[in-house]
Order: structure tokens, then C-alpha cells, then sequence
């Protein structure tokens, strides 16, 4: 059994905190200018990600999508290389190769947080079947948005991993849109759990705002995947607050008051309140409050405090080997 | 060391390998039953763990080879046709060649994606692909072509063995041509490196898969009439053996390529862009490409066949290099 924190509802709620102080942090040094390219923020989620990864073992796998800040965040990353990525620096978790939207720490058995929407999915399945072929009882999560389920590699994945009784969580963070489409305009049917269904697959549709329930259900689909009863599609609930992406200098969809209807169940907040409700002191609550703004304070200090990646390291990682440089980059 | 054939030699590979390393297994449509013979035996060897037959999902078997290569497998993938890559496009070029830059290092890789170039034989336009020049344009693949059954056996288990993606293109027209097959079970041939296959002094041949076997025919038909081609297989496209290509250039100072590609972008277009910049001034004449004209190939016998590289169309292209063209016949090539 791997390292498990003692207090796990005081873990939780540390692992969202921390979500929620990074993406603050994350947005205003965007709109500083500080970040180049977009950044996908994942407040308002920070329950169904923690939620799930608490549910997980540290050497379980974990692949994610281009909303990428919270996953790792929940399973436990560090948070310095998380930042420096968002920069572009060397001392990024990716070496300031991937950026935003592939935030991905292989330490904490991220496979990829990757881009192109649905991509994610047969690979989660893959990393199951290496799982099961090696005889060990890891199993393989991922983490996609409801837009990702009318990919092909959404389909084909889950019935991969449904022929072949795979260790797998196919997580669906419904936050009700893909940029600017509602998922009701796209997906025919109001449940996405229901898609299972042609799969032969059991499913779960779980209140995304609320760590403890996500955790349950993640909890349980973890237990049969380890007992060899194959995989199982959770759909989550949830909302982001902010645009698809922020900062872009246009409202791509007027959600008039929804986004307030969701804050009023914001996912720390009612976590909070059921903390003290269960008798958690006010003052252990606010330090890790504390903590959490400090952590997020020293980790974009480290970031910015890191240099950029020498030129000729854009050559490395291609394959294991370092590519050959072109003569008009060398001095 | 027994003769062998190109299948034959697809399968020793792959059973050597999986006889030396438990993390080798092999996925694809309908593996167990063996469609080409590439398996023979295998699921009395190895079982149906590792001799996996998977749906008809080649985005999601070739995304699942990916994420069973991160976590410490060895995956073959069997795509048949190399027309059904095309599905898979997304896993291949976004997950497979990427995943190891994209995080900075932190992914392995090691999985071979084998298909076979079905040109030919009247399959029609949606089966006769020979696509390894398109994934020539996107880093992070490595791209094997072997053009004999030996170079095949050393070709693939290199590729088995190798920590980055490879795709293995295996030439139809090559399956049943026979070779010595080394029966030593370390027997590689590492990635990168070309084979000279024929040597001569006037002009250099540079072809690529089913262009070998007829590149080496038309050396020997010029030979007879005093014409010494030198004939070089790249055997591996990425990474490409570009210091045995520009030395024989450098040598003749007259080059052809042969490619069974369609020409435009072609792994033709590539090696004479090479040859263009890196050895122009040794060059007695233009780099001349014998690849497959750019339209789709057709049904019909009476009108597939000329539109491939030939013994014919190398022998004018020969001709015109060396100031001959008289000696074409009357209607021309
Ligand atoms: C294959 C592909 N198509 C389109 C896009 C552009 N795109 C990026 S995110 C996104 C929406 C994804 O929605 P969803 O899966 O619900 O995730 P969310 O952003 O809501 O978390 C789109 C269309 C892409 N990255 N990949």
C-alpha cells in the first residue's frame, strides 16, 4: 500500500485549495502577459478531479485532457514545475515543451494531458491492457470533457477496454459545453453515463461539485477494475466558471446568471462547510488556506525565477536520441 | 541459416522477439487466425494474452499501444493494409510521434506499427497506398523499408527492439522473394543505416522498398550495354543514411531515385532535395525521379501497372543522365 495522507477530508480539501489559488494565480499572470499562448483554467472542477484522484493509488495511471492545470494538482504534483511549464521554462514538468494545455507529471503516473479533444482515451485503455498483462492490479483513469464523447477515440476506446475487461475509469467532466456549444445541442440523449449502456458497460452519473460523492463512485469503478471486472464511464456534473479559455478578449457565450446558480454550489465552499459541519476547526481549515497561497506564491517565484530551455534542446525528445541540429543553428 | 521469404522473415522477427523479451505482444485484426502468415503458430506459442486480436478500431488499438508502451510494454501492432492507418491518423500523429516532446522526455515510446504496402494487384485506390512518405513529414517516427527478406529480419527486430515508435512498411510485391535469413537471434540491422546493392561507377540509384528489386534488374540490363548503375537501398526513410547516399553521388556524380510513392512529396523528393543541396557540385547532370504518377491508381490491369516505377522507365531515365536518349525505342517510355 502506497503513502496515504491520514486526514483525507483535510487532504481534499488541500488539493482543491490548491487548484484554486494556482488557476487564480495562473490567470492574472496570463492576462499580464506573462504565459504565452491560451490557458484552459479549471475552476469550479476542482472536485471532480480531486474527487477522482483521491479515489486513486499514487502508482495508479492518470491521463487528462487540454484543461490540464487540475489533474496533476489533484494527484498529488509539485507545484513549482507546474508553473514554470505554464512559462516556458527548462525547469518545467514538460521542460517547457508542452505549455498549458499538457501540464503532465509522469512522477504521479500522468500518461498525458493531451490536446486534441478525445485523444486521451484509447491511450488510458492501452495503459489498462499494459496493466493487465503485466499481472499487477494498477488501474488506468481518464479524465475527458462531455465534448470529447462524440470523438470516434471515445467509442473505440471504451469498447476496447469493455472486450476486453480492462482496468479502466473513463471519467466525463460534463461542464456543459465544448467552447461554445452546449452539449445539449450535441449529444442526443440527457445522461452521457447512458452511452455505456452499448457497451455493456456500468456507469455512474455523480454530483461533479461534491469531492465526497465523486470520490465514492470513483472509489467503487476503482474496486471492480482492480477485482478484474472491467472498466466503467462516471459522468460528472460540474461547471467551469470562466470562458473555455481565458483572457481572449471576447465572451464566445453569453451564460447570462448560470454561472452564478453554479457558484452558489461551488465546490469548496460546500466542502468547507461540511468540513466544520463535521467538526473541523475553522483555524486547521485556514491553514491550509494559507499553505495553499504560499505553495502557489514560491512555486511561480521558482517559475520565474528559472531560465528558458537553450535553443538547441528543442532537438532533445523527439526520440531517446537527440535529433541532429540544423547547421544555421549552430554557432 | 535456412532461405526464407519476406513474410517468413516478418514472422522470425517477431517470434524471436517475443521469445526474448515477455514485454513484446502483438495486437491487430484477426491476428489469431493469421491472414498472412505473418503469426503462424503464434497463439500455440505465446497465447491469446500476447496474440490479441482486437476490433476493427484502429484509432483505438494503435491509441492503445501507445498507452501500453508508457507503461512498460512492447506492443506490435499488425494494421494489415496500410490503407487502414488512415483511421488512425489522429493516435499516430498526435499521440504516438508527439507524446515523447510534448512532456519534456517523460514518455517512452517503444511500440512498432507494422502494415504492407498492397500496390499491384488491382486492389484499387483504397487499398494500394504507399504512404511512409507523409509520416517521413511528421517528426517523431522512425520509418522502416525493407526491400528483401534479410534486411526485413534484421530491419524488424531493430525496430522490436528499438525505445522509439517505428513504422514497418512491408512491400507487397516483395513478400515471396526468398533470402538467407541468419538464424543467430541477436541478428540486427541497425535503424540508419543503407546498404550499397550493387556497386557501379556512372550513375547512383537510389530506391526505396519494391523500387530495389527492379532498380537491380535494370543495373543488370545496363550493364550489358555498358552502363554501371550503383544501386542504394536506404533501407530505414527516418533516419535517413544521408552520408551513403551523398558519398555514391559524389562518386558518380549522376543520380536517380526510385520510389514507389506517388512522386510529389514523395521519399524520391526528399533524397533528391539532398542530393540538390549537398551535393550539387558534383552533379554531371539533373537528379531524376522515378516514382508513381499522382493519380490514383485504378481498377483495371490494362491501366494500373505503367503508372508504377519500372525496369523501363529507370533504363530511359539512365539514358537521358548519360546522353543516350537515342537509344529508347521509337514510342518512347
Ligand atoms: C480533435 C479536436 N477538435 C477540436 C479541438 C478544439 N477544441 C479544443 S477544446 C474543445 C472543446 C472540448 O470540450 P470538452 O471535451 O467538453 O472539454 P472542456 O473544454 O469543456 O473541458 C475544442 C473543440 C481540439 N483541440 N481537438
Amino acid at each position: 500500500m502506497t503513502h496515504r495522507p491520514n486526514d483525507l477530508g483535510l487532504e481534499k480539501y488541500r488539493r482543491m485549495m490548491r487548484i484554486r489559488e494556482f488557476e487564480a494565480v495562473a490567470e492574472a499572470i496570463h492576462a499580464a502577459g506573462e504565459v504565452p499562448g491560451s490557458l484552459h483554467t479549471y475552476t469550479g472542477q476542482e472536485a471532480t478531479g480531486v474527487g477522482a484522484c483521491i479515489a486513486l493509488r499514487d502508482d495508479d495511471y492518470m491521463v487528462g485532457n487540454h484543461r490540464s492545470h487540475g489533474h496533476p494538482i489533484a494527484k498529488g504534483a509539485a507545484l513549482g514545475p507546474l508553473m514554470a511549464e505554464l512559462l516556458g521554462k527548462v525547469t518545467g514538468v514538460c521542460k517547457g515543451k508542452g505549455g498549458s494545455m499538457h501540464l503532465s507529471d509522469f512522477s504521479v503516473g500522468s500518461l498525458g494531458e493531451t490536446s486534441i479533444v478525445g485523444s486521451g482515451i484509447p491511450v488510458a485503455a492501452g495503459a489498462a491492457l499494459g496493466a493487465k498483462l503485466q499481472g499487477t492490479d494498477r488501474v488506468s483513469l481518464c479524465f475527458f470533457g462531455d465534448g470529447a464523447t462524440n470523438e470516434g477515440a471515445f467509442h473505440e476506446g471504451l469498447n476496447l477496454a469493455a472486450v476486453w475487461s480492462l482496468p479502466a475509469i473513463f471519467l466525463c467532466e460534463n461542464n456543459g459545453y465544448a467552447v461554445s456549444t452546449p452539449v445539449s445541442q450535441v449529444v442526443s440523449i440527457p445522461d452521457i453515463a447512458d452511452r455505456a449502456k452499448s457497451y455493456g458497460m456500468p456507469s455512474a452519473i455523480v454530483d461533479g461539485q461534491d469531492v465526497d460523492a465523486v470520490e465514492a463512485a470513483v472509489a467503487e469503478a476503482v474496486a471492480r477494475a482492480r477485482a478484474g471486472g472491467g472498466p466503467t464511464l462516471i459522468e460528472a456534473k460540474t461547471y467551469r466558471y470562466a470562458e473555455h479559455a481565458v483572457n481572449m478578449g471576447r465572451v464566445l457565450r453569453d451564460r447570462g446568471t448560470e454561472v452564478d446558480a453554479w457558484r452558489e454550489r461551488d465546490p469548496i465552499t460546500l466542502y468547507k462547510a461540511r468540513l466544520t459541519a463535521n467538526g473541523t476547526s475553522l483555524e486547521a481549515i485556514e491553514t491550509i488556506e494559507r499553505e495553499a497561497k504560499a505553495d502557489v506564491e514560491a512555486a511561480l517565484a521558482f517559475a520565474r525565477a528559472s531560465d528558458y530551455p537553450d535553443q538547441l534542446a528543442a532537438f532533445d525528445d523527439v526520440f531517446v536520441d537527440r535529433l541532429p541540429i540544423p547547421h544555421y543553428l549552430v554557432n | 541459416m535456412a532461405r526464407g521469404s519476406y513474410i517468413e522473415a516478418i514472422r522470425q522477427a517477431q517470434m524471436e522477439e517475443m521469445q526474448r523479451d515477455e514485454r513484446v505482444f502483438i495486437m491487430g485484426e484477426d491476428i489469431v487466425c493469421n491472414v498472412f502468415g505473418t503469426t503462424t503458430g503464434f497463439t500455440e506459442m505465446f497465447g491469446k494474452e500476447r496474440v490479441r486480436d482486437t476490433p476493427i478500431s484502429e484509432n483505438g488499438f494503435i491509441g492503445a499501444s501507445a498507452g501500453a508502451a508508457m507503461v512498460g510494454m512492447r506492443p506490435i501492432v499488425d494494421v494489415t493494409i496500410s490503407s487502414f492507418l488512415y483511421p488512425a491518423m489522429d493516435q499516430i500523429m498526435s499521440i504516438i510521434a508527439k507524446s515523447r516532446y510534448i512532456y519534456g522526455g517523460q514518455a517512452r515510446l517503444p511500440l512498432v506499427i507494422r502494415s504492407c504496402l498492397f500496390y499491384g494487384n488491382s486492389n484499387a485506390a483504397q487499398h494500394s497506398d504507399r504512404p511512409y512518405s507523409m509520416f517521413m513529414n511528421m517528426p517523431g517516427l522512425k520509418i522502416i523499408v525493407p526491400s528483401d527478406a534479410r534486411d526485413m529480419k534484421g530491419l524488424l527486430k531493430a525496430a522490436i527492439r528499438d525505445d522509439d515508435p517505428v513504422l514497418c512498411f512491408e512491400d507487397s510485391t516483395c513478400w515471396s522473394s526468398k533470402a538467407d535469413l541468419p538464424d543467430d537471434p541477436d541478428f540486427i540491422i541497425p535503424l540508419g543505416e543503407g546498404e550499397v546493392k550493387r556497386e557501379g561507377t556512372d550513375i547512383s540509384v537510389i530506391a526505396v522498398a519494391g523500387g530495389v528489386p527492379i532498380a537491380l534488374k535494370a543495373a543488370q540490363k545496363l550493364a550489358a550495354e555498358g552502363i554501371s548503375l550503383e544501386v542504394i537501398d536506404p533501407r530505414t526513410l527516418v533516419p535517413l543514411d544521408r552520408a551513403m547516399i551523398l558519398k555514391s553521388v559524389r562518386k558518380t556524380g549522376r543520380a536517380i531515385t526510385v520510389d514507389p510513392a506517388h512522386q510529389t512529396c514523395s521519399a524520391a523528393s526528399e533524397i533528391s532535395a539532398l542530393i540538390a543541396e549537398q551535393a550539387f557540385d558534383a552533379l554531371r547532370g539533373p537528379v531524376l525521379r522515378v516514382a508513381t504518377a499522382d493519380t490514383h491508381l485504378p481498377f483495371s490491369p490494362a491501366i494500373e501497372k505503367a503508372l508504377y516505377p519500372s525496369v523501363d522507365r529507370i533504363v530511359a531515365a539512365a539514358y537521358r543522365l548519360v546522353g543516350a536518349e537515342h537509344r529508347l525505342p521509337a514510342q518512347g517510355i
